[in-house]
């Protein structure tokens, strides 16, 4: 069993030719057009590479990590939670030089990042 | 600053240390600043400044998940206390419509050493703390307002924070086109 929650059907040129939902709580507070155009626009940047998973994660603040990896991963929620704790909460958040309403420019930043990646158990490049 | 788990004893850091740099700060900002209102004021945009960083690290480390109710908010302040400042309060005196709680501690370690002098009795030496408290509120889309009911520095047996929820602020939406 699963929960549907809506579709959205395009045509080949990014037109929204149907939409439904069922079960939808969650409005996103613009309209439909927009939002259609938001997910359409995710799509077409995406699509450059074939097989694709794409993993998301928020915070209660807000802040959303989204990852895109080759479709043989699992769940990488606990994956990005570690990258939360141990590298943005870290060498962003607790550095006060690094203002958080604007893009990170910290080299530190970037390494430890670029470290924390590559480090990984589940990385093959 | 004893902090709960194991995990956290690697950065632990000399109580008396955290104690007397704020006071140090308080005092430098009463020299600075020679209105005791806006050196509140002041105390108060720090902690805030604080709180709006310090949640990250808080939900990070305790893997906390939002709030169902603001009960639920009340715990983990309550928690949040407990590791960063190493007393842990008690929540009492609840609005009967669930909107209002105190926060009360027996025991203020950033107080430790100070005596208000009779010049400044208008001085809410620990202000920060409610700005840390706001500032980290914010953050998880919640308004709030805190105020000192209780004060053991102006000779009160306690020391009482009153958290009032003003309203909850809407997850913000991005910026069209158009």
């Amino acid at each position: 069993m699963v929960k549907i929650y809506n579709l959205y059907i395009f045509n080949n040129a990014g037109t929204l030719l149907h939409y439904a939902e069922w079960n939808r709580t969650k409005q996103s507070g613009i309209t439909r057009e927009h939002e259609a155009k938001l997910m359409y626009g995710m799509l077409f940047s995406i699509k450059s590479t074939n097989k694709y998973a794409l993993h998301f994660y928020e915070t209660p603040t807000g802040t959303k990590f989204v990852l895109n990896t080759d479709s043989t991963a699992g769940k990488m929620t606990e994956f990005l939670k570690n990258l939360n704790s141990q590298i943005f909460v870290e060498y962003a958040v607790k550095n006060p030089m690094v203002d958080l309403s604007q893009p990170i420019k910290n080299d530190l930043f970037s390494a430890k990042l670029d470290a924390f990646i590559k480090g990984s158990s589940l990385y093959v490049s | 600053m004893s902090r709960q788990t194991s995990r956290l004893d690697a950065k632990k850091v000399n109580s008396e240390l955290f104690t007397l740099t704020y006071g140090a700060l308080v005092t430098q900002l009463i020299k600075d600043v020679d209105n005791v209102d806006d050196v509140n004021k002041q105390l108060e945009r720090m902690g805030y400044n604080i709180g709006v960083r310090l949640i990250e690290d808080f939900l990070a480390r305790s893997g906390s998940g939002k709030c169902y109710d603001f009960r639920d908010t009340s715990e983990k302040i309550q928690l949040a206390t407990r590791m960063y400042l190493g007393v842990s309060p008690t929540i009492s005196n609840w609005s009967p419509s669930g909107d209002e709680f105190s926060l009360v501690m027996d025991n203020n370690p950033i107080t430790d050493f100070v005596e208000l002098p009779d010049s400044h009795m208008g001085l809410k030496y620990s202000n920060m703390l409610l700005g840390v408290i706001r500032g980290s509120c914010e953050m998880v889309q919640l308004e709030v307002s805190c105020w000192f009911v209780q004060d053991q520095l102006k000779g009160d047996n306690t020391t009482e924070i009153r958290v009032k929820l003003l309203r909850k602020l809407e997850d913000s939406v991005p910026a069209g086109e158009d």
